[in-house]
């Protein structure tokens, strides 16, 4: 390791904040960027399953009484 | 007997002057635009002449820039709504030509008057006499790439009820190098230098974008006929 | 090679692949990414001109160079999808603008961060950061464009020729900047490139170039199996996959 301490590392001289707001804000951009298709496609997944239940649903439900009178 | 590809682009030509004619209106309000953002710049930056002298060319290109912007949404809408430009895409006539054509005829009711009402407004500004041929031959050439590069982003947003804002944004980063060539021929010339690499250079984005900018029109107006 | 053109049309292979190559890729590109940050931050001497701050260039090279690479991707995914009509290069080339623009600002941020103690100011009318501004408008404009459309089909064709009028004006923008910042330019401020870099210097930022390419690549795959989903709603497979 460069530095001596840890606290040498968060200064560098002056220049740590700079420094670790890139990095910090460059890891928030990537983490929302890998984070959001994820998120979405869990989103979608479920909307459609719960809209193929329902289907499966009211076609059970139609072909129920419909089974029954005959 | 269809006419011959030139022959329909003259006709071309000649419809689209007439229809502009028919409405001066339309082709003083790029003017007007233009006369009233020169006025816009002194009210902001203060009457100095000298300051005034300095940002000249870069003022007037800018406006004659956002002039060209202005006017590019209309270049295909009329005909769009009437259902010619689905007629012409159906036309046996070379696209490519037909679609120069209609840019050309813009770029006569616009970019053209723009560049020979331009001295009035650079005088105004305290341009110097000697950069005024220039500016006007830069405006020239300049605002025929700017009304090609329109060109594209019209046929991208011809189909589009709220194209115009989103054109701004499509075909502004194209106007860009434009921008840097003209102002910078002005400029060049205004500090006593020579400006004819800037020229040639304007030139040959011409040469370029008369080239490739049709072919691109052409693809995206069938893309937003077919929407 | 004619049947894995076929493949790469076909959603659910395509689906399936992108899901079994994230399933290493993604790790592999965290920990390369997390190694070369550690690596760049802790265990690289400071630069002798600009001290510790250079450290930000671990991010910001690789953040700028892989900006404009993701252009290009997408502008070729939008040639394929036009010329080819390939459905699946169409879904590239939507998933590639996001990713992009992402990328874009990262290196815009970065390099704005970087200026405030090597040049004193927070932006500079840089030829470099004056690109990649444009190419962040290049990016919005293509999202703008695509959102704009109702018709997503057409939106893919729209924005593909709109990608392609890009990469074709990309190299004259670029170097119409450099040249009217040469022109503008004040001597005293001079930023050399990286040609004298140190190899101590040059193999961390190598690795970390190599893991955004790879951030890249998943974060496309990732967006494209979105989209894939997304357009095959009404599908067999995906209402078996969904209902498994």
């Amino acid at each position: 390791m460069y530095f001596d301490s840890f606290h040498a590392a968060l200064v560098m001289d002056g220049h740590g904040a700079f420094v670790w707001a890139a990095y910090a804000i460059t890891a928030m951009v990537l983490i929302i960027l890998l984070l959001t298709p994820v998120l979405r496609s869990r989103r979608l997944r479920r909307e459609l399953a719960g809209e193929i239940r329902r289907r499966e649903m009211t076609q059970t439900g139609r072909e129920g009484p419909h089974a029954s009178s005959t | 007997m269809a006419p011959g590809a030139l022959a329909f682009c003259s006709r071309i030509l000649r419809r689209q002057l007439v229809l502009a004619l028919r409405r001066p209106v339309d082709i003083g309000n790029p003017l007007l635009f233009f006369a009233m953002v020169v006025a816009l710049f002194p009210l902001g930056l203060g009457p100095a002449p000298a300051a005034l002298a300095g940002f000249a060319p870069g003022i007037l290109w800018i406006i004659a820039l956002l002039a060209n912007l202005l006017t590019a949404d209309n270049l295909f809408r009329g005909d769009f709504e009437d259902g010619s430009l689905e007629q012409l895409l159906l036309s046996p006539q070379p696209l490519y030509l037909s679609v120069l054509a209609y840019t050309l005829a813009q770029w006569l009711v616009t970019g053209l008057l723009l560049a020979l009402v331009s001295p009035l407004f650079a005088v105004m500004l305290g341009l110097s006499a000697s950069a005024i041929p220039v500016l006007m031959f830069s405006l020239l050439l300049g605002s025929a790439v700017l009304s090609l590069v329109g060109g594209i982003g019209a046929a991208l947003t011809v189909g589009l009820k709220r194209g115009g804002m989103l054109i701004a944004l499509l075909i502004l980063p194209f106007y860009m190098p434009v921008l840097i060539f003209g102002s910078a021929a002005v400029q060049a010339v205004a500090g006593g230098m020579d400006a004819s690499a800037h020229l040639a250079i304007l030139g040959a984005m011409l040469c370029f974008a008369i080239a490739l900018a049709p072919l691109a029109i052409g693809a995206a107006l069938r893309i937003s006929i077919d929407a | 090679m004619w049947s894995f053109f076929h493949k790469l049309g076909s959603p659910p292979w395509l689906y399936r692949i992108a899901g079994s190559i994230l399933s290493w890729l993604l790790p592999l590109t965290l920990v390369a990414l997390a190694a070369g940050a550690v690596w760049g931050l802790l265990y690289t001497a400071p630069d002798f001109r600009q001290g510790n701050s250079y450290r930000i260039i671990y991010i910001h090279v690789p953040a700028a160079v892989v900006a404009l690479a993701g252009y290009y991707v997408m502008a070729i995914a939008g040639g394929i999808s036009l010329i080819w009509k390939m459905k699946m290069a169409d879904v590239a080339m939507k998933s590639c603008a996001p990713v992009g623009a992402a990328l874009t600002f990262i290196a815009l941020v970065t390099g704005s961060i970087w200026g405030k103690p090597t040049w004193g100011t927070w932006w500079v009318w840089d030829a470099r950061i004056t690109s990649m501004l444009i190419l962040l408008f290049l990016y919005l404009g293509v999202i703008a464009l695509y959102e704009a459309y109702d018709n997503k089909d057409a939106a893919g064709k729209a924005c593909a020729v709109l990608s392609l009028v890009g990469t074709v004006n990309i190299p004259i923008i670029y170097k119409s900047v450099d040249w009217w910042y040469s022109l503008h330019q004040p001597a005293s401020i001079k930023f050399t490139g990286e040609s004298s870099i140190d190899p101590s210097m040059l193999y961390p930022l190598l690795l970390m170039i190599g893991s955004f390419y790879a951030l890249f690549t998943c974060a496309l795959l990732m967006n494209m199996r979105l989209e894939i989903l997304r357009r095959e709603a009404r599908t067999g497979w995906v209402r078996k996959l969904v209902g498994a």
